[in-house]
């Protein structure tokens, strides 16, 4: 029997033994993991069949069209970006003991890789790890965590040795999220919402046995987990005309008493703009799949945050007056994908972080000219310094 | 409003023979159409040398991929002819390629064939198209050449490519619209902003013509020509956009300033990174069009528009950003960067405007829009 054989019927086998619509969540992933459908191209044991990963697509189809939750929507960073860095740079035992609760859910994950002293020069981080017989001692702020409030495991990305360079002082650990010296509270954001947390950590205890990775190798091991994040932004295909856009088409379409011909234009030039895009992705996507992948997979994230903003700010100009009103203030905990949801306003606010999450534009750009185009870098103050020689403030 | 994805299976996957295509023609234009040729040429009276038209044509068989083979031409398709646009785009190549490969021999593809068309596609004859656009579509109200006793007379101004041998002339014969083939007429050079890209205006009194269509399927040829122009003039505006942003990058990392290249700063690499930007979008957005006019995968209008779009703001901005990022040199004559400068401005101005073409684009997609649901604002 072939690979793809092979997944199709251990889906096929897992849909009919536990129907996604009648058993638990949990115990439909677990049978799911159990069957190495969690990620296929794991190891045996460990949530996958040791298969080549273009063919999880095949068994997601297999288990969604029966019903079956989506994973990845449940526990984004656990199933995205954790369990493929727990897989390459924990111990197998690690693993073992990691990877199934993640699968089923019952373990949610967070990653605590930003400081307020952090942002864009994340390897410049200060939240020390201190060894301390079996244990490492942890002290810092992390910020912008998703769903630590509600996580039990963190990935944590610490320096151990200040006297190094920046880069090679770091260590990376898997941190339980109960354990004691760390305090998790809600981050209040320009929406009034709380989307994000605040994590202080405060002598918190880390057994060496969760260390990722070996002790300064940190940096190595956090790309691990960013380029995960990335394959797991892009993915799939899209359809004309959706996205941000369409909100921007829908209001057109809902008050036609707002109407201006200059507006008409503006927003003809947004949705162009959008379609180009589209089309953008959509010729990544192929010469991805053909193995020549060129500069046109790298603009994506730069542009759609930019258009994003772009078309809220033409939403609220449309508005008029009534862009001046709002809905509710009061601190709420929100789920990501739900602040989608909300009053025009409060998208249009929402839209303002799009230039500075998971990446600022101005980063970006630097990436782009220096990787992409191959232009210099720029003169930096803190090449080939030990980290706590380096300004900070 | 089109909601298909408007993306077929092989779109934007160049074939083996389209990559041999592209290189064969890149190092033509490197060894045979050089800055200096390209400088000497734009000088000369005609502004193109006809022997190395018919290489084109000839040798490498470049001016009618499109073209089917029982017309005489190489059997391929658009995207064929879309990069061949692009690399001649890239190289500024002299001569009628607007007019004649991307107006007159797709008109005369339109129409099924005619005795002009393999001369044209061998560079043997040129050709143009003197029909009116408003904006990059027919307008048959502005057609003012008339037809009397199969003679032509009127005057049809700022042809694109207007000296040629062959000219194809939207004329009024009574009430009907008739498509002609004419070799005569009184053609008086205009002197262009671009100096590689001509333009006539062209008298015509009891001059000569061959009626090749009349009514609606002249309108249709008219109109699938333009089309087809807009496609590939946005693949060469891709080509120009692309070389230009090379030669700034290039520049950039090597110009020095305050002893560092000027590449490194921010300010520049990150007007480099919008040119890379624009770029990608107009390359998405021309290749689309093309292969959507070729297997027939999107609505045509739409798509030639959004090219067009996308195509001519993108040349333009990065024209005037390599100006810009060469600093005083950039502002020189020996400097090529005023070539292109001049290319991307006529480009976006022939065959419609960004603005003109937006405006396409709002007709189909913003005024058929429908409300599907409401998008809740906030009252207060």
């Amino acid at each position: 029997m072939d690979d793809s054989a092979r997944v199709e019927k251990a889906a096929q086998q897992v849909v009919e033994t536990h129907d996604p619509r009648s058993v638990s969540t949990r115990e439909f992933l677990g049978a799911c993991f159990d069957a190495g459908l969690a990620w296929v191209h794991f190891p045996e044991g460990l949530g996958g069949l040791g298969v080549s990963r273009g063919l999880q697509a095949k068994a997601d189809a297999i288990l969604q069209g029966a019903g079956a939750p989506n994973p990845f929507f449940l526990n984004p960073i656990g199933h995205g970006m954790a369990a493929p860095t727990v897989l390459e740079h924990g111990s197998p035992e690690l693993a073992r003991e990691l990877l199934r609760p993640l699968a089923t859910t019952e373990h949610i994950w967070c990653q605590l890789f930003s400081e307020p002293g952090a942002g864009s020069d994340l390897a410049g981080l200060a939240t020390s790890a201190v060894l301390d017989g079996d244990d490492w001692v942890v002290n810092g702020q992390k910020v912008w965590t998703s769903l630590a409030h509600r996580a039990r495991y963190g990935l944590l990305l610490a320096r151990s040795d200040p006297d190094q360079p920046k880069h090679r002082g770091l260590t990376y650990f898997v941190l339980d999220m109960r354990a004691p010296g760390v305090e998790t509270r809600p981050l209040r954001q320009i929406t009034g919402q709380a989307e994000f947390n605040e994590v202080y950590l405060n002598d918190a205890r880390i057994p060496d046995t969760h260390r990722l990775g070996a002790v300064g190798n940190g940096w190595r091991v956090a790309m691990t987990t960013l380029m995960n994040e990335r394959s797991a932004i892009g993915g799939s295909s899209s359809v004309r005309g959706a996205g941000a856009i369409a909100d921007a088409v829908q209001l057109w379409a809902q008050r036609p008493d707002r109407r201006t011909p200059v507006l008409r234009d503006k927003l003809a030039a947004l949705w162009t703009r959008a379609e180009a895009q589209r089309l953008t992705d959509e010729r990544a996507r192929r010469s991805a799949s053909t193995g020549s992948p060129g500069p046109e997979g790298s603009i994506a994230k730069l542009v759609s945050a930019e258009l994003n903003q772009d078309v809220y700010e033409f939403c609220m100009e449309l508005l008029g007056p009534e862009a001046t009103l709002y809905g509710d203030y009061s601190l709420r905990d929100i789920q990501r994908h739900e602040d989608y949801r909300g009053p025009v306003q409060q998208r249009f606010l929402r839209s303002r972080a799009n230039t500075i999450e998971g990446g600022t534009s101005e980063v970006l750009r630097n990436i782009l000219g220096e990787r992409i185009l191959g232009l210099p870098g720029d003169l930096r103050a803190d090449a080939g310094k030990a980290w706590k020689e380096i300004p900070r403030g | 409003m089109a909601e298909t994805t408007g993306t077929a299976g092989t779109e934007f996957v160049f074939s083996p023979e389209q990559q041999d295509l592209r290189r064969a023609v890149r190092q033509f234009c490197d060894e045979r159409v050089d800055e200096p040729t390209v400088r000497r040429l734009m000088e000369s009276d005609a502004g193109y040398d006809p022997a190395l038209w018919a290489r084109l044509g000839g040798e490498l068989g470049v001016l009618g991929l499109a073209v089917p083979e029982e017309l005489g031409g190489a059997g391929g398709g658009l995207v064929d002819q879309a990069v061949v646009a692009e690399e001649f785009g890239a190289a500024l190549v002299p001569g009628p390629v607007l007019g004649t490969v991307a107006l007159a021999v797709p008109a005369l593809v339109a129409l099924g064939g005619d005795e002009v068309l393999p001369s044209l596609v061998e560079g043997t004859r040129t050709g143009a198209l003197a029909v009116p656009d408003h904006g990059g579509r027919f307008d048959p109200a502005l057609v003012s050449v008339t037809e009397s006793g199969g003679a032509l007379t009127g005057e049809a101004t700022q042809v694109v490519d207007g000296a040629a041998d062959v000219l194809l002339v939207a004329a009024r014969a009574g009430r009907d619209l008739g498509f002609y083939v004419v070799q005569g007429g009184e053609r008086r050079s205009l002197s262009t902003l671009d100096r590689t890209r001509r333009q006539a205006t062209v008298r015509f009194s009891a001059t000569p013509a061959r009626l090749v269509a009349s009514g609606a399927d002249a309108e249709r040829a008219i109109t699938a020509a333009l089309r087809v122009g807009g496609a590939l003039l946005a693949a060469e505006q891709v080509g120009g956009a692309k070389r230009l942003l090379d030669l700034t990058v290039a520049y950039a990392g090597t110009r020095l300033q305050f002893g560092r290249p000027i590449g490194s700063f921010q300010a520049v690499k990150h007007r480099c990174a919008d040119m890379l930007v624009l770029v990608e979008h107009a390359r998405s957005t021309a290749y689309h069009a093309a292969w959507a006019l070729q297997d027939g995968t999107d609505d045509p209008d739409l798509a030639v528009s959004i090219a067009q779009a996308t195509c001519s703001e993108a040349y333009q901005r990065v024209a005037a950003d390599t100006v810009q990022l060469h600093g005083g040199i950039g502002f020189t004559w020996e400097h090529s960067a005023h070539l292109y400068l001049k290319r991307a401005v006529t480009d976006a101005a022939l065959l419609g405007s960004a603005a003109a073409h937006r405006e396409r684009i709002a007709e189909l997609v913003l005024d058929t829009a429908v409300a599907s649901g409401t998008l809740v604002v906030a009252t207060g």
